[in-house]
């Protein structure tokens, strides 16, 4: 069972599945995608390559890259990124979400 | 390749209002900003966000869609989405949008990046569930979330303004462990004549602390010993405050102890910056009318420098208008007519911040903590290894990258070049000014082969 969302949700909208780390999760489609997976309980998005401590979004203004997932493959910013039907999205593997190409 | 008579980075209200007044005075502008939507950090979203919950958010933040809306002008061509990765004397500006790198060149270029928060680190800081309470605040004005169960901890306005939100959206805050003492606020009212001249917003911020009591919520001053427990997450947070050790339970915790300027796209250009001694921070040098050493670029609003939206709007204007000038679009009379009510507003603006700053000053543990804390939090590198650097003989930022990887990971210093400089300055009984900043080189933000290899061919021959 998923963990009740440690946030109060004020919008609502029609939802779309995305794929989390193998988990099926209803985002609100069009919403910011870190957002969206801290509203569905998510809080650790990647580990780190140095010590693999977890971490979740810190800035949500694309600044701090502790909410870097690799979506379709592609390591991206969750915070600045927006929910769209069918995204496979996966915690980055250690070491790639240290550096950007 | 589109070229245009001004570009403009930022599309907070520094950049939105540089960019209309410069378009009114008949340059063509290109706004370039990574965020999909204008606004900036204050008016985040405002378009939709002023409807759904203006009530909420409050007219300091609705008052934002007249900036917005100002946008929507032939002479303004606003990118969203746009993340700018590099600048180059000329004026040429290489961004990324949808995974693509593009480029534009201008005549001339105002920066009005913005701020970030002061980095904050506290043993357990990287936890998830610890944000910057200006990260609480996006959550709360773009997509509608507010944390349940959270404590705020630090100090300053922007504290105060979260704090209130959260009560008017039903889900007030556990606590507020503030770091400022007593002592500091009653020292900072030798600067109140400053704060007087800017009467409305000194009331507004008592009205927020009087709103954040009526609700109830517990306010601890003073607090020391801050630190975030957990396991993977955090649990609580533990602190020393009037005399005991306190432990509040929390899933989300919100951090803040101030603003300072994001120099980071005006450091990759060289441009020179002093110490500001009342922020605590490193503020670009610049003329009456926010121009750098360097002819035609300009920097405005809170990336030049703490003063606020109303101030950021202001200095936006005046350094279009010089910009205008340049151009041969304005007379000198045109532009200095203009000019002087927005000098009258900035010097108003800026009046209250020696008070602020006195009152608010940024929680010292947190600008030197001990040994064991992580302060570099992409590479992971701690207050003691920093230290350590110093005792081999590091005397700056950058040796301290021969010693380790401090500053070297994918947010390239934003989270701990200040500490690093305050930690060095420290060991080293240098000033910060002499022991001096990261130096930044582009990219500014990582950009990916396959965004490089999408950009048109011309382009990226330029770029290699
Ligand atoms: C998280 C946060 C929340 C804040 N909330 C408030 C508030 O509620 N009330 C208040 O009075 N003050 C707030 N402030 C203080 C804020 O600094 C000023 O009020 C005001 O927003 C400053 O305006 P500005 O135009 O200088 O910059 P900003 O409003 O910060 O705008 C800067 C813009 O530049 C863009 N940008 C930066 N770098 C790049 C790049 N490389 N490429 C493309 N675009 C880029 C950003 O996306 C941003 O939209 C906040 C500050 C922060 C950091
Ligand atoms: S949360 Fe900081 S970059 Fe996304």
């Amino acid at each position: 069972m998923k963990p009740a969302s440690p946030f109060l949700e004020l919008d609502e909208g029609p939802r779309v599945r995305v794929v989390f780390d193998g988990t099926p999760l209803d985002l609100r489609a069009g919403a910011n995608l870190a957002a969206a997976l801290l509203a569905a309980g998510v809080q650790t998005l990647r580990h780190t390559s140095v010590s693999g401590a977890p971490r979740g979004p810190f800035c949500m203004m694309g600044a701090c890259y502790d909410c870097l997932v690799e979506i379709d493959g592609v390591v991206r910013q969750a915070c600045m990124t927006e929910v769209a039907e069918g995204m496979e999205i996966a915690r980055p593997r250690a070491g790639e979400a240290g550096h950007g190409a | 390749m589109a070229h245009s008579d001004l570009a403009v980075v930022g599309a907070g209200p520094a950049g939105m209002a540089a960019a209309v007044t410069a378009a009114e005075a008949g340059l063509s502008v290109t706004l370039l900003d990574e965020q999909p939507r204008p606004g900036g950090q204050i008016y985040r979203d405002v378009d939709r966000a002023a409807a759904r919950r203006g009530d909420i958010l409050g007219a300091d933040f609705t008052v934002g869609v007249r900036l917005t809306g100002a946008l929507a002008q032939p002479g303004v061509a606003h990118v969203p989405g746009a993340t700018v990765w590099a600048i180059e004397a000329g004026w040429r500006l290489l961004y990324t949008r949808d995974g693509r790198a593009a480029e534009v060149t201008a005549d001339r270029v105002i920066l009005a990046t913005g701020a970030m928060e002061r980095p904050m680190p506290l043993p357990g800081w990287t936890l998830p569930g610890v944000m910057t309470a200006g990260a609480g605040q996006i959550l709360l004005k773009q997509s509608g979330l507010v944390p349940r169960e959270a404590v705020l901890v630090g100090c300053g306005p922007l504290l105060y303004l979260v704090a209130a939100q959260m009560v008017r959206a039903g889900v007030p805050p556990r606590a507020l462990v503030e770091t400022q003492t007593k002592a500091e606020l009653i020292a900072a009212f030798r600067h109140a004549g400053g704060a007087l001249r800017n009467g409305p917003a000194l009331a507004k911020g008592l009205g927020l602390i009087a709103e954040i009591a009526g609700a109830g919520i517990d306010r601890h001053t003073g607090a020391t010993d801050i630190a975030i427990d957990g396991e993977g997450q955090a649990e609580a947070v533990r602190f020393r405050a009037g005399g005991r050790v306190h432990r509040i339970p929390a899933r989300t915790v919100l951090l803040h102890h101030g603003v300072v300027p994001n120099t980071q796209a005006a450091r990759s250009l060289g441009i020179a910056h002093r110490w500001d001694h009342g922020q605590h921070c490193f503020a670009p040098v610049l003329d009456g009318w926010g121009e750098t050493e360097r002819a035609g670029l300009f920097i405005a609003g809170d990336g030049a420098g703490i003063a606020g939206a109303k101030a950021a709007e202001a200095a936006g204007r005046l350094a279009a208008l010089q910009a205008g000038r340049q151009a041969g679009r304005l007379s000198r009379g045109q532009r200095d007519r203009q000019a002087a009510p927005l000098r009258a507003a900035l010097s108003r603006e800026r009046a209250l911040r020696p008070f602020l700053d006195a009152a608010y000053p940024p929680h010292a543990p947190a600008l030197r903590p001990p040994d064991a804390t992580v302060v570099c939090r992409c590479e992971e590198v701690t207050a003691g290894d920093i230290r350590r650097y110093a005792t081999l003989g590091c005397t700056g930022p950058n040796q301290a990258k021969a010693f380790g990887r401090a500053g070297m990971g994918p947010c390239q210093g934003r989270y701990c070049g200040l500490t690093v400089t305050a930690l060095l300055a420290e060991a080293n009984r240098q000033s910060p000014e002499a022991t001096g900043y990261y130096r930044i080189r582009p990219p500014l933000k990582p950009v990916t082969l396959g965004e490089l290899a999408a950009m048109d061919a011309p382009a990226r021959d330029a770029a290699e």
